[in-house]
């Protein structure tokens, strides 16, 4: 017992993202669309991070920069103190410390659910895949998701699905967890359950949470911190520490602090909200 | 940073200069293997008996001058259009009558499905006997090659319009015309668009057959040679009896371009007709 | 410890959820369930105008062709074969013409035809395949390889003929050749737009979860692109009957399609009808095959379209 917690609490020292000026330019570097601009931002080891932004404000190209989607034209992103992307290395390397879970997910639907948990473990030849389904089984049990192991993501709903991801991502004991909106596209009451399943996974696991969202609600209820962004291009407005008490359950919501933690992002978030209607944004 | 600068103009032409590489490697290839007989006196399998490009080209250019050459051009083309066009013609409304009346739908369907899978050039001996001249076989074998897949595509497009439009139009007091005139029939353009292209394929192929098997088959029709023969498939098949090999080669690059100016045509009058469907 | 409360997880689940027990479908109740679901649906058909709706089709066309050909016998279609014309030569033991389904020649020719099909339709296959898949994947492949096949690509498969017969020199090799030709551009390119057609994020999340060039090919690449490739292996195989039939008109000895072409010249005008319906059918079941293993091989996808989250 007493060695977990120990693990428990030298893994919450991994996984600071640290973010310096970084710089994403489209097209041409002078005169192409400015996506990201000096944008610098710190996540705390083993805290959520909610990045907050309107639709279209280069928060997914962020992250896609610090998961190694795409290259940063400049600036720099560290996790923990290795360089993943900056001067010399315009793109970081996808790896299975920073997992990625999509907005409209990404589970492998001709794979089943087991297989899609056991699939990184599998393939960097780190588990044996009876091992593998072992370790998969108890912690698809531990997030409640027992006895679907052998059915195709097809035949789940949407919640659940976003569930398995998460711990197909969980699967690979990584230090980050990069979640570009994937609530987006469920209705409200899934939502809350998927909140305070969240929740519980980062309890459990002490895991470094970078966190896309556009709803401010979701935002202040799940995070450590809330960091709103600019309408592109897109630069740190307001970095708000979140001191709601942990565990949270959603009765939360109606408390007076979070009403004043509202009020007090709302403004920005509108204003930004404007800018980006106004500059006729598509929804991306 | 300058070098930088260039790169997306660079990336932009990679894809061309590959292309064009690609493309002369494969000519050289082609001469060398063609050639190689000449030099060694072993001549390469296949390759070994297709003319050089080079003496293609020259064969090609001689041929500029050409009437019979561009004769055979507008035969193949006159052709196509009547059977496209007569599939065309035929087959929107019979598609449409199908996917709206489920009646005749249950009736003719089956039927249509079961004579589909029949390829169109079985029809060529039944199609010689039943029309009275060799022209209007032909064109009929070409009409059935493009009315089946125009057919199939207009009833898949007409029966996947999404409810809601309909709803919506009947809510707002259209009558049944105006429904079919202005929600119908531009939610089926896509799909009579795409079986378009494709028949318009399928039309070059039957087109070509049938004027090769009137031309190989001597016994076909009574019109053989003369007025009613010609076009490029037949072109191919005379260069093919007469010996010129070189010939042979012009005329399937004249059908490849032929029928590449014909699939652009319905590509472009697509984006006309279907101006919201034009990818951004 | 860990495997009570897993056990006590799944009895949870198993009494909530309709998906419960994930073997119901291999089990026996599981088969005896999916004919009695059949049965039924059967029988809502039979309910149904459908069937006779059907039957009516089939008697309209039929007997269009008896009437206008054999009672009527109006100009043009008086020359025709008829339908009792070419039953009864298609069921009579000595058929006036050669061919019926008690002379061997007609197997003789139905099996020249599949052969020659299966042959290219295998070729094109195990060619087209990985072609399309690699050239779908790989950016510098396709743009090396993509052009010269599409500078091919427009010239129709019969305009080869001759170029065929003059390369090669037997009579089998030009006429599977040009079976074989269009397949596998339609193989080929249906692959590759299979390879499109995988959502980006797919990818994205096997670099993520740490998975190799080839494994994200085995693992993505390939089941990812299953659909399209068996659209493009129907589409192929329907090809290869088609350009089958001209080039054994054209060019073959034995085979359904020299079958119809010769009946034409000898004047046994049933044979060529014969041939066609022949024709339609073997080419019908062979589609049909294609389409079943494609369904079996996709499990993954009836399921979820048939049962559906959300």
């Amino acid at each position: 017992m007493q060695t977990t917690l120990d693990q428990t609490k030298a893994r919450a020292l991994r996984g600071t993202i640290r973010i310096e000026s970084a710089v994403k330019v489209y097209g041409n570097p002078q005169n192409g669309v400015v996506a990201v601009d000096h944008c610098s931002l710190e996540c705390p080891p083993g805290e959520i991070s909610m990045v907050v932004g309107p639709s279209g404000c280069g928060k997914t190209t962020l992250l896609n920069a610090i998961a190694g989607f795409h290259s940063l034209t400049s600036g720099a992103i560290y996790l923990d103190d290795e360089m993943l992307c900056g001067p010399g290395k315009p793109k970081a390397d996808p790896g299975s410390d920073r997992i990625v879970v999509f907005q409209n997910g990404a589970l492998f639907p001709w794979k089943t659910n087991i297989e899609n948990v056991i699939f990184g473990p599998v393939m960097q030849g780190k588990l044996a895949v009876k091992e593998a389904k072992d370790k998969a089984r108890t912690m698809m049990a531990e997030a409640g998701l027992s006895g679907i192991e052998n059915d195709y993501p097809g035949q789940i709903s949407s919640g659940v699905r976003r569930r398995v991801e998460i711990v197909r991502a969980l699967m690979n004991d990584p230090k980050v967890l990069l979640l570009d909106e994937p609530y987006r596209a469920l209705d409200s009451l899934t939502k809350s359950v998927m909140h305070e399943s969240l929740l519980e996974t980062c309890y459990r696991n002490r895991i470094t949470v970078f966190f896309i969202t556009h709803d401010l609600e979701e935002a202040i209820f799940l995070g450590d911190q809330v960091v709103i962004m600019t309408s592109r291009p897109c630069r740190t407005k307001k970095l708000l520490k979140i001191d709601l008490p942990h565990p949270r359950d959603y009765s939360i919501v109606t408390s007076r602090r979070f009403r004043e933690l509202m009020d007090e992002t709302m403004d920005a978030v509108h204003e930004e909200a404007m800018k980006a209607f106004e500059l006729g944004e598509r929804e991306g | 940073m300058f070098a930088l600068a260039q790169l997306p103009t660079m990336l932009g032409t990679r894809a061309t200069a590959r292309a064009i590489i690609a493309i002369t490697l494969a000519a050289v290839f082609w001469e060398i293997g063609s050639r190689f007989g000449d030099w060694t006196g072993a001549r390469l399998p296949f390759i070994g008996v297709v003319p050089p490009p080079s003496r293609v080209l020259l064969v090609w250019y001689n041929l500029i001058g050409d009437y019979g050459y561009w004769q055979s051009w507008y035969l193949s083309f006159l052709r196509v259009l009547g059977g496209f066009g007569a599939a065309m013609v035929l087959g929107i409304p019979f598609g449409m009558a199908l996917a709206l009346n489920r009646t005749f739908y249950q009736t003719a369907f089956p039927t249509f499905e079961v004579l589909r899978p029949i390829p169109p050039l079985a029809w060529v001996p039944a199609a010689i006997l039943f029309w009275p001249t060799q022209e209007l076989s032909i064109a009929f074998i070409t009409f059935l090659g493009a009315f089946y897949t125009i057919v199939i595509n207009v009833v898949g497009g007409a029966r996947s319009i999404d409810a809601r439009y309909i709803q919506s139009a009947n809510a707002m007091g259209a009558s049944r015309w105006t429904v079919f005139r202005r929600v119908v029939l531009p939610s089926t353009l896509p799909s009579i668009i795409v079986g378009a292209s494709v028949g318009m394929g399928v039309t070059w192929e039957v087109v070509v057959a049938a004027e090769m098997i009137s031309g190989g088959g001597s016994s076909m029709g009574s019109g053989t040679g003369g007025g009613t023969g010609g076009g490029l498939g037949f072109f191919i098949w005379n260069s093919y009896t007469g010996g010129s090999y070189e010939q042979i080669i012009v005329g399937m690059i004249s059908i490849g371009i032929a029928g590449y100016i014909s699939s652009s045509a319905i590509r472009a009058l697509g984006d006309r007709i279907a101006p919201w469907l034009k990818p951004r | 410890m860990a495997s009570d409360a897993e056990m006590g997880a799944m009895d949870r689940h198993r009494a909530q959820g309709p998906s419960a027990a994930p073997d119901a479908s291999t089990s026996f109740g599981g088969y005896r369930m999916q004919i009695e679901t059949a049965l039924y649906h059967f029988k809502n058909w039979l309910r149904s105008p459908r069937p006779y709706l059907m039957v009516l089709g089939f008697i309209l066309l039929i007997g269009f062709w008896w009437l206008s050909v054999e009672v009527w016998k109006l100009p043009r279609f008086a020359g025709m074969p008829g339908p009792t014309a070419v039953v009864r030569e298609w069921l009579s033991r000595e058929p006036m013409f050669g061919l019926s389904f008690y002379t061997p020649d007609y197997y003789v020719h139905i099996l020249t035809s599949l052969q020659r099909v299966f042959i290219a339709f295998v070729l094109s296959t195990v060619i087209g395949i990985p072609l399309g898949l690699v050239i779908g994947w790989s950016r510098t492949a396709r743009e090396y390889i993509f052009p010269v096949l599409e500078m091919l690509r427009p010239i129709p498969a019969l305009a080869w003929v001759p170029l065929a017969i003059l390369m090669f020199k037997s009579s089998e090799g030009p006429v599977i050749f040009l079976t074989f030709l269009p397949a596998f551009f339609a193989t080929t390119l249906n692959s590759m737009l299979g390879v499109h057609s995988i959502d980006e994020s797919y990818f994205r999340a096997a670099d993520c979860l740490g998975a190799s060039r080839w494994q994200v090919f085995r693992h993505i690449v390939v089941p990812g692109a299953l659909p399209f490739v068996f659209t493009g292996l129907e589409i192929s195989i329907g090809l290869a009957w088609f350009s089958l039939v001209a080039g054994e008109m054209i060019a073959g000895e034995y085979g359904l399609g020299y079958v119809i072409y010769t009946s034409y010249t000898m004047v046994s005008y049933p044979t060529i009808v014969i041939g066609m319906i022949t024709l339609g059918v073997v080419g019908y079941v062979s589609s049909s095959i294609i389409r079943s293993v494609g369904v079996f091989l996709m499990g993954w996808r009836t399921r979820e379209l048939g049962l559906g989250g959300q």
